[in-house]
């Protein structure tokens, strides 16, 4: 699955510099990429169902990885062409190996429940890419799972990997009525504490989670792939007047209120420039802070006389702090 | 700042966590990101993630005799396998590279190398294959640092206590708390949910990303130089805090006990690592920096009773307090 983030995404920042090693055809519109230390290093761990953000040109998208994420020493991405997408997913297709791309550090966001009795994974598509991940971290730790896979014929990526993964437990559909029949069939015949994954497009994933709610499912026990959650977005550009200098500083979107202070020479206290610490707080005299921290009370939020400066931002196009 | 008499102090007073900022002390969120130097009146300390000092094989050995003689202070719930040997393979390449006169880490795919000259260690093992440790994974891990061990998996948009090795545990008991929810675990702590403090660091946790490490500090005092204050050894340890209040001794005997807490989400299980590492010295020792002796006077005489009463410190905090201000 892939979601478009900002070119300025945070992750970005500390990003890796990997090198494009393989590319593989999976079908007529999806291809395999993989990335590899220029200097043969292994890359840093994931946790399974993990994705990156993969900076092509002046756009970021995010995709899933495709490894169990133990010790590895290469990336695998697979990337569906949108050819009326944003631009991101065609100049990967036109990328041919050698080529040097920024890449960030894995994120999770689609992690495996730990104590989950059993996994079901459900797949459309190139929804099959975080379930790829998942069933080879369940192969390698011995826990149980099985994968329920719609796509089109002819349209299958990674087919060759999941057979060969899940054996039995894999089931195949392509049309959606026999999918919708495996569906309700499999719903019903789970273990207590089975864990549900799914991953596709939007109507897929609702069709999923309705009839698992319908067949008495808790809502704890179920998982859709919600990319870009993990990050805070990069908000509007907004402008903030110090009132005991006069001075008018500007924070373009994808900078913080304290990055953008610092980056004036000016010196704000801060610890974990997360929203939480409490240590960065700025007092605000006009203008409405858009607040994102985890510090400030409800009421101290409503009150809007406070900003956390490291996370958030101003819902009005200016704001005054005392400062 | 680095003060004037900094060359006469012992290494374990110049590294010492001091954690007051102020003349009082509140809770707070106070994390950090690890590792990063922070100097002090006496030296400084926090530039490394795992801290080895000259207690390293004492303190090592006195964990090995107590997990031999109460195997309830180690415990994991079965789905932990994963975040130990996580935790395993973050830990030792972190040593390697900090210590590489005494201990190295290799690895080809699934199989590694460690050295441990301190311990005159030097093991070959395969991640995943318990079989191939001297020991089972969570306790060896434990035996090649001085750091309590704590693992939370996070579920059910909660962190949960779910294994863990905690030998040097101020007054509290893994073996009560295993399986509890992050919250839970932190039920008894004064004034932290009026003020929302506990609730914002999960919060906070749950956000780390694979690899990031934070860290803060926490604090009590401890009547001599007694690591192991859990709850299971009370009778030992309890009666001591009334009976220092009278001893000409008690600026040797008390104990400032410093735990530096880092906070690490492993990169495959997902799960945070929660290390504590203890460190303590006298108010003698403090006597000899003039900046801290008066500090952390102040801060004990200020120190509000509820606070005082949940760090067990209220019968000697005020004869403390009198010795290090000079009263």
């Amino acid at each position: 699955m892939t979601a478009t983030a900002e070119a300025s995404a945070p992750a970005l920042h500390d990003a890796l510099e990997l090198v494009l090693a393989d590319v593989t055809d999976q079908t007529p519109s999806i291809r395999s990429f993989t990335f590899r230390d220029p200097a043969g290093n292994g890359l840093p761990p994931y946790v399974p169902g993990s994705h990156v953000i993969v900076q092509c040109g002046d756009k970021a998208n995010a995709y899933s990885l495709t490894g169990s994420g133990v010790l590895p020493d290469e990336y695998t991405i697979s990337v569906l062409r949108v050819d009326d997408g944003g631009g991101g997913s065609a100049t990967l297709h036109r990328l041919a190996p050698g080529a040097r791309l920024t890449v960030s550090r894995p994120r999770s966001a689609f992690a495996p429940v730990a104590t989950a009795r059993h996994h079901l994974l459900i797949a459309a598509g190139i929804g099959i890419t975080p379930m790829l991940s998942h069933m080879r971290a369940a192969a390698e730790w011995g826990h149980s799972a099985s994968l329920l896979y719609s796509y089109r014929q002819g349209e299958g990526a990674h087919l060759d990997d999941v057979r060969e993964l899940c054996g039995e437990s894999l089931h195949e559909c392509t049309d959606r009525s026999s999918f919708l029949a495996a569906l309700a069939v499999r719903l019903g015949e789970q273990p207590l504490g089975t864990h549900l994954y799914v991953c596709g497009p939007q109507g897929f994933m609702d069709t999923v989670l309705h009839a698992a709610s319908e067949a008495g499912w808790p809502a704890s026990r179920l998982h859709s792939e919600p990319f870009g959650s993990a990050d805070l977005d990069p908000g509007q550009p907004f402008s903030v007047r110090l009132s005991r200098s006069g001075t008018v500083v500007d924070v373009p979107s994808g900078t913080s209120l304290l990055e953008a202070l610092e980056d004036s020479g000016l010196k704000v206290p801060f610890m974990c420039r997360q929203g939480v610490c409490g240590e960065c707080v700025l007092p605000v005299l006009r203008g409405t802070p858009e607040h994102r921290d985890l510090y400030l009370s409800d009421a101290e939020k409503t009150a809007n006389n406070s900003i956390m400066c490291c996370v958030s931002r101003s819902r009005d196009a200016g704001l005054e702090i005392d400062f | 700042m680095l003060s004037t008499q900094g060359s006469t102090l012992t290494p374990s007073v110049q590294r010492f966590p001091f954690p007051f900022r102020e003349d009082s002390y509140r809770y707070s969120t106070n994390v950090e990101p690890a590792p990063q130097f922070v100097s002090t009146d006496a030296g400084g300390w926090g530039d490394r993630l795992i801290e080895i000092d000259p207690h390293y094989r004492s303190e090592l050995e006195e964990r090995a005799a107590i997990l031999d003689r109460d195997p309830s202070r180690i415990a994991m719930l079965a789905h932990m396998g994963p975040a130990v040997w996580d935790t395993i393979t973050t830990l030792l390449p972190v040593l390697a590279a900090d210590y590489p006169d005494v201990m190295s880490f290799t690895r080809e795919r699934r199989r590694c190398h460690w050295r441990n000259d301190l311990l005159r260690l030097d093991i070959n093992f395969v991640i995943g294959d318990a079989s191939t440790l001297p020991m089972e994974p969570l306790r060896f891990i434990a035996s090649q640092i001085q750091d309590d061990i704590a693992l939370l998996d996070q579920r059910e948009g909660a962190l949960w206590l779910d294994a863990g090795v905690i030998t040097f545990a101020a007054d509290w008991s893994l073996g009560f708390d295993v399986g509890m929810r992050f919250l839970e675990v932190h039920g008894p702590v004064p004034r932290v949910h009026e003020e929302q403090i506990i609730t914002r660091a999960q919060q906070f946790l749950m956000r780390l990303q694979p690899g990031e490490k934070y860290r803060r500090t926490n604090w009590t005092m401890t009547v001599d130089r007694r690591l192991d204050t859990s709850t299971e050894t009370y009778p030992q340890w309890g009666p001591d805090r009334l009976e220092v209040v009278d001893d000409p001794e008690l600026p040797k005997r008390l104990h400032l006990r410093v735990e530096v807490q880092h906070l690490i989400r492993l990169p495959q299980s997902g799960a945070i690592l929660f290390l504590v590492r203890t460190h303590m010295i006298s108010l003698a020792e403090i006597s000899a920096v003039p900046a801290w002796r008066q500090r952390l006077g102040r801060v004990l005489a200020e120190l509000p009773e509820d606070m005082a009463d949940y760090k067990g410190i209220s019968r000697y905090r005020d004869a403390a307090a009198n010795w290090l201000l000079g009263g």
